[in-house]
């Protein structure tokens, strides 16, 4: 069995599309020891001449679909690797891999107690991969997400949020348009603040452990508000992507 | 007014982010050790550095007071990871 | 190279010249840019300009230093010069504006040991340079790009610009610099990036 940080071959098993730039990759791999909900792969990409980059994706199914492992990809229009993945890659490629990689930005369904997650973009994938496998394992912890989408079009896994949200095993979510909004929209429309996050905790409890995920500024501004609220720093987890657009 | 979009804030990543290199140096996933700041004392999860990848190498500091706590640059041949700030990692070793 | 596994269809950016006019302008190995990527190491250190200033010490008779309302009126002029990062991006014609490195040595007495200078910053990062290499027009103190002041994510208020070195000798959020007898490896030259960084010469590492 291949060491998590050794490079292995993945299949391209099929391909998805969440939303216009939004897809996502099932692959498979031989030697996967599993993973835990929240961690990522790193992919190479090498060209003829030698010439190799490396990406992190978060992992977006749960341990459960093992071995088939899904990562989720949004297009960036000028940047090298997500425009290769969505307009070259197809079932039957395969890719390097290693993994799963990170111990830190993890929840398991063993862990007990309410949850918060909050995301913004494609900060929802990894999780997703928490949701799936919470879901899997009968957890019935009350659970909130806080998605913050650009438009209606643009949310990630919109559908099966909504299916996951309405089984009444405790979890709800909520979401955030910040350019665009359906007629008729009474939800959030403005980019996640400290207001909108007390709101949105509220009926949590004030011991509930977090998550947060998305672009560097959104988790700044979520981090920074949750500690001003009054949350301990120990109770938040942060995974950053950096800057939207790369 | 637009806001001054300041790259360098936006940059800044959790330690996770270098998980796939650390666990190339170390052997293993280290981003839930802790590691304790030499400046200034603090104890966080290796994870929780904060992370500058976007430069000639990657740097992590302490999430509380800023300062340097690992350096790691990788040439062609060599990588080199200089670690004094940090004064200590904690291993759990079981027992 | 052991035998990698090349991916299907993958080409990566475009690394060469865009077009052949401005290719023997373009060092070995670098690539042609039209943004100004910022590389970042650390947080923007914000020193406000009423507590800013800039020193030359160590090896001279007498230190001197300039606040940034006298630094500002110190006789300045403009440079257009072509910028090559380690990271293998290269910037044509990046126009700045800023006080010679020769202006400032003017009125200051050097020991005749001071052999190197090394540039600190804000923020606690550090390169050095031979004091050859910064005389003679070769170096500049630059707080304006492209006809504005220097945006504090690229360095400013005020950086050293060295173009006929890697960028990273170019040190952002520069507060001075300190003559000395002995070289002194810097931030990166310490890790294993090369002392002197000649992009001509691809000095990325040291042992090149």
């Amino acid at each position: 069995m291949a060491r998590p940080l050794d490079w292995q071959l993945a299949t391209v098993a099929g391909v998805r599309d969440e939303t216009d730039t939004v897809r996502s990759f099932s692959l498979t791999l031989p030697a996967w020891a599993g993973h835990r909900p929240g961690q990522h792969v790193d992919l190479r990409l090498t060209a003829e001449d030698g010439y190799s980059v490396e990406r992190s994706y978060s992992i977006a199914s749960e341990p459960e679909r093992a071995p088939e492992v899904d990562i989720t990809v949004e297009r960036i229009a000028d940047g090298e690797v997500s425009p290769f993945l969505h307009d070259v890659v197809v079932p039957g490629d395969r890719l390097e891999v290693r993994g799963p990689i990170g111990g830190y930005f993890v929840w398991e369904a063993s862990q007990p107690g309410p949850l918060l997650l909050v995301g913004g973009g494609s900060g929802v994938v990894p999780l997703m991969a928490m949701l799936r496998h919470r879901a899997r394992n009968g957890a019935m912890n009350p659970t909130r997400l806080l998605l913050s989408s650009r438009g209606p079009g643009e949310i990630i896994y919109r559908d099966e949020l909504d299916r996951l949200a309405a089984t009444n095993d405790g979890f709800e979510v909520v979401h955030t348009l910040t350019r665009e909004q359906p007629p008729g929209w009474t939800g959030y429309a403005r980019r996640i603040d400290e207001a909108m996050l007390a709101e949105v905790l509220e009926p949590l409890d004030r011991e509930a452990r977090v998550y947060v995920c998305g672009p560097t500024a959104l988790v700044e501004t979520t981090a920074n508000a949750l500690v001003r609220i009054g949350l301990a720093p120990s109770q938040i987890r942060t995974e950053r992507f950096g800057p939207t657009g790369t | 007014m637009a806001m001054d979009t300041d790259m360098n804030q936006v940059l800044m990543l959790d330690g996770n982010a270098l998980a796939g290199l650390l666990a190339d140096l170390f052997g293993a996933d280290v981003t839930v050790v802790p590691a304790k700041c030499a400046a200034c004392g603090e104890v966080n999860e290796m994870g929780a550095l904060h992370a500058y990848v976007r430069a000639p190498g990657s740097v992590l500091r302490c999430p509380i007071c800023g300062a340097v706590m690992m350096r790691i640059v990788q040439t062609d041949r060599t990588t080199r990871i200089e670690m004094r700030g940090i004064a200590y990692f904690r291993f759990e070793t079981g027992g | 190279m052991t035998d990698r596994f090349v991916t299907r269809g993958f080409v990566g950016r475009r690394r060469d010249g865009d077009d052949g006019s401005t290719a023997s302008r373009i060092p070995p190995g670098q690539y042609i840019t039209r943004d100004f990527p910022v590389l970042s190491a650390g947080p923007t250190p914000r020193t406000p300009l009423d507590q800013w200033s800039f020193t030359i010490q160590g090896l001279l008779k007498q230190p001197v230093s300039w606040s940034w309302e006298e630094f500002q009126a110190l006789p300045a002029r403009d440079w257009t010069v072509d910028i090559s990062c380690v990271t293998k991006w290269t910037k044509l014609d990046m126009r700045w504006r800023g006080v010679s490195v020769d202006t400032l040595l003017e009125g200051v007495e050097l020991d005749e040991r001071a052999a190197f200078v090394i540039a600190y910053s804000d923020g606690g990062y550090t390169t050095n340079l031979p004091l050859a290499d910064v005389l003679n027009g070769q170096a500049f103190v630059a707080y304006e790009y492209d006809g504005a002041p220097l945006a504090p994510e690229h360095g400013g208020p005020a950086r050293l610009v060295v173009p006929a070195r890697y960028f990273w000798k170019s040190a952002k959020w520069v507060r001075g610099l300190r003559l000395q007898e002995r070289d002194e490896p810097g931030f990166w030259e310490s890790l294993g990036y090369h002392n002197r960084g000649d992009q001509w010469r691809e000095e990325r590492y040291s042992g090149d």
